[in-house]
């Protein structure tokens, strides 16, 4: 037996003679074997559809010029990848991306864990905490299009925002949020942060529930503070829910796309343009499938990166 | 075979009898939608148009019912969606060559569906059927060819707050550039949240390049093409235009949110009061007088340079028709379109649309229409309709990339002629 051979513990003695006799039985096809297959085929065939042939065809397409538009695209190599990645608006788009992603996943950390630790008071009661449960998860339940436009009204130059600091806040004049360079990427990833962080909330707050009492009991036995409770009891005890959640919402965040076109479309003057608005305006507004593709892979890999990890964390747990 | 083989086996039989059921499922579901001939030789039509939703519910309907009434061998599946989604719908239709027999066009995708080879040739279809093309009020050509028709037009008049002009001392709706921008500074003076004038810059949809700045362009008869259709960016007027943006803009006369204001936004500010003026279509009047019936506004002339006398330009929208390729019923598709064109149709669908017709023959019934969309056909009268961007290949990424120009002129990063001097060599580029 080869897998005996390798195992360093020897296996017990029945279950390497059922082993052994199972690898004696000639190989034949049988309708047991098969069954399992039959009973899968249904999703393998949806999945080979739905996403194996469209991911196909659009790293085909990213080494074809005139994909699409013309009948008969002919074959160029890298070049679309080379045009795609010496591209100013790509360049400008890659560093929003990675501002807006690292910066949303940060705070969707933080204030999720800070508004979990709140809503897992001992000192509310439970109606109450019911209560505030619903009304801080009232944000991620708004679809994207009603977040950006109440957002798109209250962060107008005439909205009330500017109303509260103009008026309570001291500021002699309002700001054009959405449409000011130097505000606007802040303005969207402040968007994207509040209706993200009410998931990291209700996870973080399962994730506090499960830790057990008897923990907290022993740090206080031994005299730690509420300080030290935190960084050696609480955080290790969530580590494997913060880093699955922080890898899952890299991956989230980095297809944001329907906030950025409602709110800003990309502008002004780029300083909002991410991978996703990039792509889509390669593909449905220059009519340039090719370099959309290739930008498409390029996210498709970047993403392929975060994937890696995740998996391999959860495979590690 | 033993019997738990037996057993296994018609398991294994029922398990693959369900899935070429669902195949078979699958298959016939797919095989359902689409044109199509029927047993009895009727004929299906796909239409795709956005232009259902934007009338009066169920009215197209009907218009689709008299058609099939008058045709009794040919029906028509409307597949009608917002104008986005029928864009999206569309371009995706055209490069799988799937595109339905009919479809709503507008000008700004025709050069590309004909370049792809999606749409049909009108000019032969229009041969083959004996078609009067001189009824038609304009065609959308590529290369000579016609590949759109315009079935109704919608024109893009200067809309005025009269009670806030008034109130700014402001008599009369402005007539000259001049004269626009005093009575835009009067508004803005008023204070509060009040500007003289709405500028929608946002790059999702740019169209504000071609309705809100270069209407001023075409207003005073003006072009941005050349004779050979090749950019000209750099001539005087298309500079002294943008130009008079920017005066506009450093005058702070322009509400503020214009880098990324979009069209919607622009209607919304103008029916709550917040802007004295906007450029925007006559498609609207319904919408404003809905949000906020008691705003007192009227449509006039867009302002034309100062000393101007020709004919105005004014810049116009189109729900256009056209035909695809890969149809296999091509007579009776343009049956339909000729439908949809005649005399007596057409006015019908202008009616309701608010809208003026693309047969030059039909008249819409002004008795019952607002009377700002009679006021509105003596400007169109009056001048001529102006759009340069219909026909123009990747109009939509012309326009951005004037757009994000002119956003760094109106940031004060770049000045009037380098913004249309790299303008000029993106687009030289393109056309």
């Amino acid at each position: 037996m080869e897998s005996a051979k390798l195992d360093h513990a020897a296996p017990p003695r029945a279950a390497v003679l059922a082993a052994s006799e199972r690898a004696a039985a000639p190989r034949r096809f049988s309708a047991n074997g098969a069954a399992p297959y039959g009973y899968l085929s249904p999703t393998l065939l949806l999945i080979f559809v739905l996403m194996v042939i469209p991911i196909a065809m659009v790293v085909s397409y990213s080494f074809k010029d005139n994909v699409i538009v013309e009948q008969n695209p002919v074959f160029a190599g890298l070049a679309n990848y080379t045009t795609v990645l010496t591209d100013p608006d790509f360049l400008a788009a890659l560093k929003n991306s990675f501002v807006f992603i690292t910066v949303s996943t940060l705070a969707h950390l933080v204030l999720g864990l800070a508004f979990a630790m709140l809503l897992d008071t001992p000192l509310l009661g439970g109606v109450t905490k019911a209560v505030f449960r619903v009304v801080y998860l009232l944000p991620w339940l708004f679809t994207v299009a009603v977040i950006a436009v109440i957002w798109r009204l209250m962060l107008d130059p005439a909205g009330v925002v500017n109303y509260i600091l103009t008026t309570v806040g001291g500021m002699r004049q309002g700001v054009d949020w959405l449409a000011n360079p130097a505000t606007a990427l802040w303005a969207v990833t402040f968007i994207n942060i509040w209706a993200g962080f009410p998931f990291f909330m209700m996870s973080i707050l399962a994730g506090l529930q499960g830790i057990s009492a008897d923990l907290y009991e022993a740090a206080s036995v031994d005299g730690a503070t509420a300080v030290q409770r935190f960084r050696n009891v609480t955080i290790p005890q969530l580590r494997p829910v913060l880093i699955s959640m922080a890898v899952l919402d890299l991956i989230w965040t980095s297809q944001q796309f329907a906030l950025i076109w409602m709110t800003t479309g990309g502008g002004p003057l780029n300083v909002t343009e991410m991978l996703s608005t990039y792509t889509y305006k390669q593909a449905f507004s220059s009519y340039e499938f090719g370099t959309a593709s290739a930008s498409a892979v390029i996210v498709l890999l970047l993403t392929m990166i975060v994937a890696f990890f995740y998996v391999r964390l959860q495979k590690e747990r | 075979m033993t019997g738990g083989g037996t057993g296994l086996s018609s398991r294994l039989r029922r398990l693959l009898g369900v899935m070429a059921t669902a195949a078979v499922v699958g298959v016939v579901a797919v095989g359902c939608g689409g044109s199509g001939e029927g047993s009895d030789g009727t004929v299906t039509l796909e239409f795709a148009q956005w232009w259902a939703p934007e009338l009066p519910a169920g009215s197209f309907d009907k218009l689709m019912a008299d058609f099939t009434a008058q045709n009794p061998t040919i029906k028509v599946k409307l597949l009608s969606g917002p104008y986005a989604s029928t864009k999206q719908q569309l371009v995706t239709g055209a490069a799988s060559r799937t595109l339905p027999d009919v479809v709503g066009l507008d000008g700004a995708w025709v050069s590309d569906f004909a370049k792809q080879g999606a749409i049909a040739d009108l000019t032969a279809l229009m041969a083959e059927a004996k078609y009067d093309s001189s009824q038609l009020a304009s065609q959308i050509q590529v290369k000579g060819k016609t590949y759109m028709i315009p079935v109704v037009n919608f024109v893009y008049p200067l809309f005025v707050n009269n009670d806030l002009l008034a109130k700014a001392g402001v008599t009369k709706p402005p007539s000259t550039r001049t004269e626009f921008l005093d009575a835009a500074k009067k508004v803005s003076a008023l204070g509060g949240n009040v500007k003289g004038w709405a500028l929608p810059l946002d790059t999702a949809v740019p169209n504000g390049v071609q309705n809100d700045v270069m209407s001023w362009l075409w207003a005073s008869g003006g072009s941005m093409l050349a004779q050979d259709g090749k950019p000209d960016l750099t001539n005087e007027q298309v500079k002294t235009t943008v130009a008079y943006v920017k005066s506009l803009n450093d005058a702070g006369v322009i509400a503020p949110g214009s880098l990324t204001m979009k069209e919607q936004d622009k209607v919304e500010k103008f029916t709550t009061g917040q802007v004295g003026m906007v450029i925007d279509s006559l498609a609207h009047i319904t919408l404003i007088k809905k949000n906020n019936p008691t705003l007192n506004f009227t449509v006039a002339p867009i302002p034309a340079e100062d000393g101007y006398t020709g004919k105005r330009g004014i810049p116009y929208a189109s729900w256009g028709i056209g035909v695809a390729a890969s149809t296999k019923h091509r007579a009776e598709a343009f049956k339909l379109v000729q439908f949809l064109l005649s005399r007596q149709t057409n006015a019908q669908l202008s009616t309701l649309a608010n809208g003026f017709p693309g047969n030059k023959t039909a008249e819409p019934e002004f008795s019952t229409g607002d009377p700002l969309f009679k006021t509105a056909f003596d400007i169109y009268r009056a001048g001529y309709p102006a759009n340069e961007f219909v026909g123009l290949p990747k109009s939509e990424d012309l326009m951005r990339s004037f757009d994000e120009q002119l956003q760094l002129v109106l940031t004060g990063k770049a000045s009037v002629d380098d913004a249309l001097g790299k303008s000029q060599e993106s687009w030289a580029s393109v056309l």
